[in-house]
């Protein structure tokens, strides 16, 4: 197999941190190992491998399998080397006759009970009994075969990726402590005692009825066939791989994509990627299928109005179409008159690429992108308050949080690799305050010690994080030193005095939060007092008309108590998208250049003006709102659309569609026909993550390296695209390779400056600044200095939403996401996740339920001010009363024609969190949901048949 | 002189109807119009006694038994308890015994552990502090932490469980980590077949176990206690928590005790009927709610125990030892025994016997004189051919093993061990071969699965003896046998699956014994000859 960086041989027990170092000597071997590490990994360190099988070095060692026994000098019997840490002067002896005996007498017993289908097992090639079998030199089996044995044992192939074969097991734990250590779940048991001893799902339940969130690490964990993916029992054994990183969330996991030929057979969390240090979800794990499902678009296709069918045409044909359309616009309308918006989903280089068209092709600033509806807060609120729009630490940071802080966030679903460790870390005794109207499963959390679980109301975020802010000023929990050093005086002393105020006491706020004053203020000690206080946000801080506000009043938590500059604290946005922290680094957004340059200044323009050859305007362009806006108007008519589905997932559909209706030209560059390509008239062929090369950076600020595995289904990668169409429109771009497109980028972007293709494949992955201070990149920001030089406090005066409950719209609506589902769903839809969550529901507290005679799986009724749709009904005491929940995985499901054009008032990201409503029980979907329905079937209709582009 | 009655109220005396004694006792006492005080202690572990009813004097305390419930208005009709010796009539009753403490049985021990057992009322504060109850307390608390290590060390007290470890070492390995919360914990798990020394001790001076766990406590710094109790064990359930109830509410346990700085907190908490739970590390997982499952070691418990937490777990026989050899010193201990094995060890006598019971002695005799002095004979009348020594995991041990001093260093040497003291009688019935497969059958039922050469080997071993007994390629099988036993003894993760070899081997041993003597006289029954007539 293809290794890219260190094989990842199984060291067998976890790498231990530790000053100290011990020497031992190994079969005459001299070792130096850190206290504390094991034998067994003290020797595998030195290629002196001991047999083993229920060792693996994701896990904890647990000693059950005995095989891994070793002698060592001055102890009695025969110790366990996974299990048995190395001393100072120890002399280990690892083959012996005596052990060699032992060894195959354990091995016996095992082949006792096993299947003897070792040509036939899907295993066959990948399993480690054989290997040991092998190793130890079994060569019969005395006891026979006519014992008790397992062999009848029951399968179980209820989950749709992986198959449950209990004949095979061995009984070794594995994928017990994989989902307990790893995913920390607890979903598998080991349930029965001696011979009895089998795994279970759940309370003896099939895997898909069970706790099981399917993440893959049990299969990863099992050493033999009792639980493997079906497609390798399908398909055989990958005869090579790749390393590449997983296009699902910010979380940015690498994973060995395993192949046989340019077909993918199973997606391996890597276990040298640092982001997920070999853990996955089921998404990245096992929800690739999309990539060669049949909806694929493999044909480019114009058309001159979208109430005409497609016509499929040549690459060239479409470039010089969409370029033709776009110049004629613009002779009419002006230069302003079209923009783009660049994918969160594609690659750095990809976005770089698109923002670069617009400027130059285009000839304006009109370029922004999905973080537009996401993270645009977190820029502008950080970038105030710390100099940088970035989370501050790296996920591994997390291992000495003392003190973690949740907002707005619901990790185990929407960032589940970072979710498990979180867990981790809340397992190990770290206290937890959450900060959300919903009561998520982190605070369910197995084994978690202290919890808090501030249950805010929709909208009041702003109010509460004051009110927590008040307790550590007023109760001088503060960090007098930080602040002295670290932060501006006059700004520090100006919020002092601002968050004093009484109105800001938790009790004076519960008004507005109607959080308990008792627990704000135990929350806000449990933070202040920590010797490190982690903060961890998502999109229930930014997405709401006070987003920015939030953003700011989170970092001067961090501020003031000092939690910032080292490991185990900061403040750590979490990024929704794969490449949402690119996206905006790549200069997406209409007012800043790659690395946040802004366009107002001069010395930065000159330097794009002499690189690019082209004249930059210095005024800011248009937001996604002010583009649709103007749409409607009359002013904007061409768009650019690059992996980005607007028309499901921005707010107040029926706002968005009347403006993709308004233009003359959308170009829309997707893998699928997207909510938004049925607005448009040029269909470019997008390509996944497995067809290209590139690079995605999550939400820790790290680079990853995006590798093609297979090409291109339409035959050009994403990156290619943009670069036809820029030439038809009569700007030329020559790259040969996406790592060219990097080299510009690192020439442009002072952050950016040591950033290379050939530095990535040395090191793995780079966190930037990656520049010629942090050659290696910087893994903890703000260590030393701001890049504003101090820390700012900013004033973050709570000023509440206009979207309020009201006697007619009594409810407050937010959303959020699922596991098995991504964003609006277009990939995941088209896997087998399906199984968990086919359509979007409606979350409903029992009491609102009841007051409404509400059951489960009622159709109901959901009519804000922007408009009405219909969801079936769960009732679920996650909620409080008065709030409903949703998600908007589904096209159908029209969420967003109900959330409204409220936004951020720095930033206008959409205030999907908060909308009034008002629920009743009704028996048909909505008319939009109608309308819906014969649009999708139309524009489906429109799209080629098979046999049509045969014929070509 | 009052009239006082004593009927034991621990397991043994109710399975025989014991409480029906007593409650024929009181309606017998009420229609006579006598006054009577009836005080339910616990049993003084004379089995083949039991029920055994007990009257004060003012010589001392008289013995009748065993008593049935129909026995007792004989009793009435002879004035049994009357508490003048000079007129008791009933000494002419059959079931008259004589003075409780001239029982050769009882007289011939030298009970320390045991030396209330059977004479107070087990729950009775002021019962237990006037028979030299909680001086051990009185005296650790004039010690500072290292003193009352110090003490155990000196008195070279082992772990009575079974695995012979110091004990003031294991305290000393607490003791020496950082301050923390650490725990107590009191192996009471007793599982072993034929032993029944810890629920004796439990149902019969609770207290005196509640006394030792708070000078563990003291000694190590620790201010919470378990008793990881059997569930089958009902009635010591009911008996310790009344003892420690009663112990909370005169100040003994909780904060301050006795005023004093020091605070300990103490409660049982039952197991979930798995044998393997008595292992320590098995026990501490099913104490934190959890699968009983062994642990690998290291972290011995000591450093890493319960909830990750500094430890000591010791079983109910160290611990109650511990109150004794505080009140009385180190050196009173110490001066009995023999060798490194020091005190005395409550032999459980079982089986096939006609006196089975409890039978406290200084270390150092040997099992036939102690089979001589106390078990007189087998029930079946017929010559005792095997003994099993040490629960289900001890050697069974023929004739000319049987002159081997009772301490661990000599049992160790013939390949037996003296484990928790249990001792159970064969005749010369036994079929050793079936014992052999009981032995592995025992470890297949309770295995706790986690490693290999338990989980599979147990179940193979059952398999092969069973090979073996219908004559199946015996001499091979006998190969795989011992590298069977081989392999448990030396990977098992446990004693469960490494000491399992022991009564295996040595019954198989003794079985082919059996054979060949019979070999002299019918040949075709020999081992060899059958693997030979198969090959």
């Amino acid at each position: 197999m293809l290794e890219y960086f260190e094989p990842s041989k199984d060291l067998g027990t976890p790498a231990i941190l530790s000053e100290i170092m011990i020497s031992i000597d190994i079969d005459g071997v001299s070792i130096s190992v850190p206290e504390g590490t094991s034998v067994m990994r003290a020797a595998a360190l030195h290629d002196i491998n001991i047999p083993k099988l229920c060792a693996t070095d994701s896990l904890e060692p647990f000693g059950s399998c005995r095989l891994c026994a070793v002698q060592i000098d001055g102890r009695r019997g025969y110790p366990a080397s996974c299990t048995t840490p190395v001393a100072e002067g120890m002399q280990v002896t690892t083959q012996t006759e005596k052990l060699a005996k032992l060894r195959r007498n354990v091995m016996e017993l095992y082949i006792s009970d096993h299947p003897l289908d070792c040509l036939t097992c899907p295993a066959n090639g990948d399993c480690e009994l054989q290997d040991m079998a092998g190793a130890v030199g079994l060569r019969e089996v005395r006891y026979g075969f006519s014992g008790e044995n397992h062999l009848q044992a029951e399968q179980d192939h209820s989950n749709p990726y992986f198959s449950f074969d209990p004949s095979k097991c061995i009984v070794c734990s594995r994928c017990v402590r994989a989902c307990e250590e790893v995913q920390g779940t607890f979903a598998l048991t080991i349930d029965g005692r001696g011979f009895d001893s089998k795994v279970v799902a759940g309370q003896d339940q099939d895997f898909i009825d069970s706790d099981c969130v399917s993440c893959g690490a049990c299969v990863q964990a099992c050493p033999t066939s009792t639980l493997m993916e079906k497609n390798v029992i399908d398909q055989g054994q990958p005869e090579h791989s790749i390393v590449t990183t997983c296009a699902y969330c910010g979380v940015g996991c690498s994973f060995e994509a395993q192949m046989k030929g340019d077909q993918v057979i199973r997606m391996v969390p890597y276990k040298g990627g640092e982001a997920n240090q070999g853990h996955s979800c089921v998404k990245g794990r096992f929800a690739f299928g999309y990539a060669t499902h049949g909806d694929r678009i493999k044909e480019p296709m114009i058309r001159d109005s979208i109430d005409q069918p497609w016509r499929v045409v040549s690459w060239q044909q479409a470039f010089d179409f969409a370029a033709a359309k776009i110049h004629k616009i613009q002779a009419e309308y002006g230069r302003e008159s079209v923009g783009g918006i660049t994918s969160s989903r594609c690659t750095n280089e990809e976005t770089f690429l698109v923002q670069k068209l617009i400027r130059t092709a285009f000839g304006n600033n009109n370029t922004d992108t999905c973080a537009r509806v996401c993270h645009s807060p977190t820029g502008f609120g950080l970038k105030t308050t710390l100099g940088e729009s970035a989370g501050t630490q790296t996920f591994e940071s997390i291992r000495k949080a003392d003190s973690i802080m949740v907002i707005g966030a619901n990790p185990t679903d929407a960032h589940p690799v970072f979710g498990s460790l979180m867990r981790r870390r809340l397992r190990e005794g770290a206290s937890l305050v959450v900060i959300d109207p919903r009561n998520i499963d982190l605070l369910k959390t197995p084994h978690l010690k202290e919890a808090i679980h501030l249950q805010l109301r929709p909208g009041t975020n702003v109010a509460l994080i004051n009110a927590v802010a008040h307790v550590i000023i007023t109760e001088n929990l503060q960090d007098n030193a930080f602040i002295a050093e670290r932060c501006a005086t006059e700004a520090f002393s100006d919020w002092q005095a601002f968050i004093s105020e009484e109105r800001h006491s938790p009790e004076s706020s519960e008004s507005i939060t109607g959080v308990d004053p008792i627990l704000v203020r135990k929350a806000a000690k449990s933070y202040a007092t920590a010797a490190n206080g982690a903060i961890f946000y998502g999109l229930g801080v930014t997405e709401h008309s006070q987003g920015s506000t939030m953003v700011m009043g989170i970092a001067n938590l961090a501020l003031a108590t000092g939690n910032l500059g080292r490991e185990g604290v900061g403040v750590n946005p979490l990024r929704g998208q794969n490449n949402v922290q690119g996206s905006c680094d790549m200069g997406s957004f209409p007012h800043e250049l790659p690395g946040y340059q802004h366009v107002g200044s001069k010395a930065v323009r000159d330097k794009f003006e002499a690189a690019w050859n082209v004249k930059i305007d210095h005024e800011p362009g248009l937001r996604i709102p002010n583009m649709f806006d103007a749409a409607i108007s009359g002013k904007f008519k061409g768009m650019y659309v690059q992996g980005e589905d607007i028309a499901q997932s921005d707010p107040n559909t029926h706002h968005v569609e009347k403006a993709l209706k308004s233009l003359d030209c959308l170009i829309v560059q997707d893998i699928f026909l997207n909510e938004t390509a049925k607005f448009a008239h040029v269909l470019l062929p997008g390509s996944t993550f497995l067809e290209k090369d590139g690079t995605f950076t999550n939400a820790e600020r790290r680079i990853n390296r995006v590798r093609k595995v297979m090409p291109p289904l339409a035959g050009l990668a994403d990156w290619e695209v943009t670069l036809g169409l820029a030439k038809a429109l009569g700007y030329e771009m020559n790259y040969s390779h996406p790592s060219e497109i990097m080299d510009e980028i690192a020439m442009l972007t002072p952050t950016f400056s040591g950033v290379s293709y050939d530095k990535l494949e040395k090191l793995g992955s780079i966190q930037w600044p990656c520049n010629d201070q942090s050659p290696e990149g910087t893994p903890t920001m703000h260590v030393v200095d701001f890049p504003i030089g101090k820390g700012n406090f900013a004033i973050t005066e709570f000023i509440a939403t206009q979207e309020r409950s009201s006697k007619r719209l009594p409810l407050l609506l937010t959303t959020g996401r699922i596991l098995s589902q991504y964003n609006v769903g277009a990939q995941t839809r088209r896997t087998e996740n399906m199984a968990w969550h086919a359509e979007d529901v409606l979350e409903i507290h029992p009491h609102d339920a009841q007051e409404r005679g509400v059951a489960d799986g009622d159709w109901l009724g959901i009519t804000s001010r922007a408009g009405n749709t219909v969801l079936r009904a769960k009732v679920s005491s996650r909620m409080q009363p008065g709030v409903v929940y949703t998600t908007f995985h589904h096209p159908g499901s029209g969420a967003n024609v109900i959330t409204t054009d409220n936004s951020d008032w720095a930033t206008n990201c959409p205030e999907y969190k908060v909308t009034a409503v008002q629920v009743e029980k009704v028996s048909q979907p909505s008319i939009w949901q109608k309308e819906f329905q014969k649009f999708d079937k139309k524009q489906k209709k429109f799209l080629p048949t098979e046999s049509a582009i045969e014929s070509l | 002189m009052q009239r006082t009655i004593y009927v034991p109220r621990d397991t043994t005396t109710l399975s025989l109807d014991g409480e029906q004694v007593a409650t024929n006792i009181s309606i017998n006492a009420a229609r006579s119009n006598q006054a009577v005080t009836l005080i339910r202690n616990g049993s003084r572990g004379m089995f083949w006694l039991e029920p055994l009813v007990e009257v004060a004097t003012d010589q001392g305390r008289v013995a009748f038994g065993p008593v049935t419930p129909e026995d007792v208005e004989s009793l009435f009709a002879a004035d049994f308890s009357n508490p003048s010796f000079a007129q008791q009539n009933a000494q002419q009753h059959p079931l008259y015994l004589g003075k409780t403490e001239e029982i050769p049985y009882l007289k011939k021990q030298q009970r320390l552990s045991f030396a209330r057992a059977g004479i107070i009322d087990p729950v009775n504060i002021d019962d237990y502090i006037a028979h030299a109850g909680f001086k051990g307390l009185a005296k650790a608390m004039q010690l500072n932490a290292q003193g009352i290590v110090d003490e155990i060390s000196a008195s070279g007290l082992r772990g009575r469980g079974g695995a012979a470890f110091p004990t003031g070492i294991k305290w000393q390995t607490v003791l020496n980590c950082p301050p923390q919360q650490k725990y107590i914990v009191c192996n009471a798990d007793e599982g072993d077949s034929g032993t029944f020394a810890d629920r004796l001790l439990m149902e019969a001076d609770p207290l005196m176990l509640v006394e030792g766990m708070i000078i563990a406590g003291l000694a190590v710094g620790a201010n919470q206690g378990y008793i990881y109790l059997r569930s089958e064990y009902p009635q010591a359930q009911l008996i310790l928590n009344e003892a420690i109830a009663n112990a909370y509410s005169r100040n003994f346990l909780g904060e301050n005790i006795c005023g004093s700085e020091c605070s300990f907190n103490l409660e049982v908490r039952l197991g979930a009927g798995a044998y393997i739970c008595g292992e320590e590390t098995s026990l501490l997982e099913s104490l934190e709610g959890k699968r009983g499952l062994v642990r690998s070691k290291p972290p011995l418990p000591a450093i890493k125990g319960l909830f990750g937490q500094p430890t000591v777990v010791n079983n109910v026989l160290s611990l109650a030892a511990v109150a004794h050899i505080l009140a009385d010193g180190a050196a009173l201990y110490a001066n009995y025994g023999m060798g490194r094995s020091k005190g005395t060890l409550p032999f459980q006598i079982a089986g096939n016997v006609n006196r089975g019971g409890l039978v406290e002695l200084a270390f150092g005799t040997t099992l036939r004189d102690l089979l001589d002095d106390f078990a007189q004979g087998t029930a079946s009348n017929r010559p005792m051919h095997s003994i099993q020594v040490g629960g289900p995991l001890g050697a069974y041990l023929t004739p000319q093993q049987w002159d081997t001093p009772l301490e661990y260093e000599s049992f160790a040497a013939i390949g037996a061990v003296l484990g928790h003291g249990g001792i159970v009688v064969f005749d010369d019935t036994v079929d050793l071969a079936e014992q052999a497969s009981f032995s592995m059958e025992f470890c297949a039922e309770e295995s706790c699965g986690k490693c290999t050469p338990c989980r599979i080997g147990s179940v193979r071993g059952t398999e092969v003896i069973e090979k073996i007994r219908n004559g199946e390629n015996v001499a091979d099988n006998l190969v795989l046998l011992d590298d069977l036993c081989e392999t448990m003894i030396d990977m098992s993760l446990c004693a469960m699956g490494g000491m399992t070899p022991f009564p295996v081997q040595s019954a198989i041993k003794a079985y082919q014994a059996q054979l060949n003597t019979n070999h002299q006289s019918e040949p075709h029954l020999s081992v060899d000859q059958h693997s030979t007539e198969r090959a």
